[in-house]
């Protein structure tokens, strides 16, 4: 556990010591800053149905910054350690594949979630300026967070795979938004084909987009729940084979 | 302290090591010293666990490298060709990072980081940004960061590589050092630097150990076929006479050096040493002696001479 937080905590200060990690917060708050106008718009005018955090998954920008985004945080992880060569001097402690692997992909998340905060301050403003006391309420918040953080341990996870894959950082983030964007296309496919029988229940677990809308109703389906914590589970136990890989290679 | 038997490493389609065997005694200083690709950075990934061998067994302080290799990390420090670090963080905060790494609790890290900053000359730029330093201290921290932990085994992988002279001497000085308290493996190419740094060294060539000895050893193996070059003031007939009637000249050169005095190069018969009969008889005749040396091996040479195979038997 010591080596854990030893771990995390470099891996941490690696995405604040370097100019990417506030490039790419600056571009997600930019970017959903230019969501909230587009909120702000809609609901100065009509009076709107649905709470204000749904109304956030459903502008499909939170969909392109979610895929673009991830390989960016993650395509350095391990790529980069390879390229440089520290990733020699750093199995040659005595830390575990695990603990690197759980270390790497914890800080990714945890720099995630960092990136989300200033949403919070958009939402808040929003709250403070709403006629109505009950546009957004801590279970809207809540739901999501809890979605951007399932969404998001999803393609972190996907990120980290591609990373290990190879010593390039291009390559990594190319493997990491090719998986990631089928992963988006997949649940449109799901939105939009009539499928019958189990191709349509398989196809009903990849529906990213209306899963999110669950959460953000303050619906939380632990199927859902479930179904991601396994992915995100698969990819990071791919990831660790991998990286066990060069002792039997 | 490292028992090596049978070491077989095999990438895809090429033999970086084959079938070799070594070891090294607790506190010995040896030097791995072989051209490029001869397998050397190989071994030393082998030994410090970062990949399994494809056959063949090594032990590390009486653990086994693949099998008990957490027991191993724990016992080696590890210095990797080219020395990577991480950039971006500052000297002591990486040094502290990687003793924590490596097991050691927050007061003994803390100990053991200001210990071997004092020891490698780090405490000016403690707080210095890693990818700002120069290449000289770079390699500092890279040592630094091999002790930290106190390792049973040092492997250090060409320690000097793109130093400075001044530079080298001091990461050597640092090295030197390490003797008794430490066991230390060492790669490099530069035959000077094991004579100076190694106990015993190990030449490796093509994947394979040719020779295993001290460099004395080593040397005195060598000097045996080495040239003796005299130049001596007398007329170049009467030398070319002298050396043909000379029992102990196998083969003799001589050229014209300036004003009167004539530069002859003479190969020893049954590895001899020439200087003492040349002196000797330059005496006899009255001849004014002004250089009388005996070649000194270079590795160059000593890779030739091993690497050529009718002689590969003598030499181990």
């Amino acid at each position: 556990m010591k080596i854990f937080w030893a771990l995390m905590r470099r891996e941490l200060s690696a995405f604040f010591f370097s100019l990417t990690g506030y490039v790419v917060i600056a571009a997600v708050t930019f970017l959903t800053g230019l969501i909230f106008k587009v909120l702000i718009e809609s609901l100065g005018g009509n009076p709107f149905p649905m709470p204000v955090t749904q109304l956030f998954f459903q502008t499909f920008l939170f969909w392109m910054i979610l895929p673009l985004v991830t390989p960016i945080i993650t395509m350095r992880i391990f790529a980069l350690e390879k390229f440089s060569g520290t990733f020699e001097t750093l199995m040659t402690t005595p830390v575990s594949d695990m603990q690197v692997v759980a270390a790497k992909f914890s800080a990714a998340l945890v720099f995630y979630m960092v990136m989300w905060l200033p949403l919070l301050g958009g939402l808040l403003i929003v709250r403070h300026f709403a006629n109505q006391p009950g546009a957004i309420d801590a279970g809207d918040l809540g739901g999501l967070y809890l979605g951007l953080f399932l969404v998001g341990g999803l393609f972190l996870s996907i990120g980290c795979f591609a990373s290990a894959l190879t010593r390039s950082q291009m390559v990594a983030a190319v493997l990491s938004l090719a998986l990631g964007l089928s992963v988006i296309l997949v649940s449109y496919l799901s939105n939009q084909a009539s499928l019958t029988g189990w191709q349509a229940q398989v196809l009903y677990f990849f529906d990213l987009q209306s899963q999110v809308n669950d959460f953000v109703r303050g619906v939380i389906d632990t199927r859902t729940v479930i179904f991601y914590v396994s992915l995100m589970s698969l990819f990071l136990f791919l990831t660790l084979r991998v990286v066990e890989s060069r002792r039997w290679k | 302290m490292i028992e090596v038997s049978h070491l077989t490493k095999r990438y895809a389609g090429r033999t970086a090591i084959s079938d070799i065997s070594f070891s090294v005694a607790r506190g010995e200083i040896v030097g791995l010293l072989g051209p490029n690709g001869a397998g050397k950075s190989t071994t030393m990934r082998i030994l410090s666990c970062f990949m399994p061998a494809t056959s063949g067994s090594a032990r590390v302080a009486g653990y086994d490298v693949f099998h008990q290799s957490e027991e191993v990390r724990r016992r080696i420090g590890y210095m990797p060709e080219n020395n990577p670090l991480y950039t971006e963080m500052r000297v002591r905060e990486y040094l502290k990072f990687r003793a924590r790494l490596k097991g050691l609790g927050w007061r003994k890290s803390r100990e053991r980081v200001t210990t071997v900053m004092e020891q490698c000359g780090l405490e000016e730029v403690s707080r210095r940004v890693i990818g700002q330093l120069s290449k000289g201290y770079r390699q500092r921290v890279g040592l630094a960061d091999a002790l930290v932990n106190e390792p049973e085994l040092i492997i250090l992988d060409e320690p000097t590589i793109g130093l400075d002279p001044h530079q080298i001497r001091s990461v050597r000085q640092l090295i030197k050092n390490l003797a008794g308290k430490h066991t230390v493996l060492i790669s490099t190419h530069i035959l000077p630097e094991a004579e100076m740094m190694c106990s015993r060294m190990l030449i490796m060539y093509d994947g394979k150990i040719l020779a295993s000895d001290t460099p004395e050893n080593l040397q005195r193996q060598m000097a045996g076929n080495s040239k003796v070059i005299a130049e001596i003031a007398a007329p170049a007939e009467s030398l070319r006479e002298c050396w043909t009637q000379m029992p102990e000249v196998e083969q003799f050169d001589v050229s014209a050096s300036e004003g009167e005095f004539q530069r002859c190069a003479l190969t020893p018969r049954d590895g001899l040493d020439l200087r003492p009969i040349v002196f000797a008889m330059a005496k006899e005749r009255g001849w004014v002696v002004r250089e009388l040396t005996r070649n000194r091996h270079t590795l160059e040479d000593i890779y030739v001479q091993i690497t050529r195979p009718d002689e590969e038997e003598e030499i181990e």
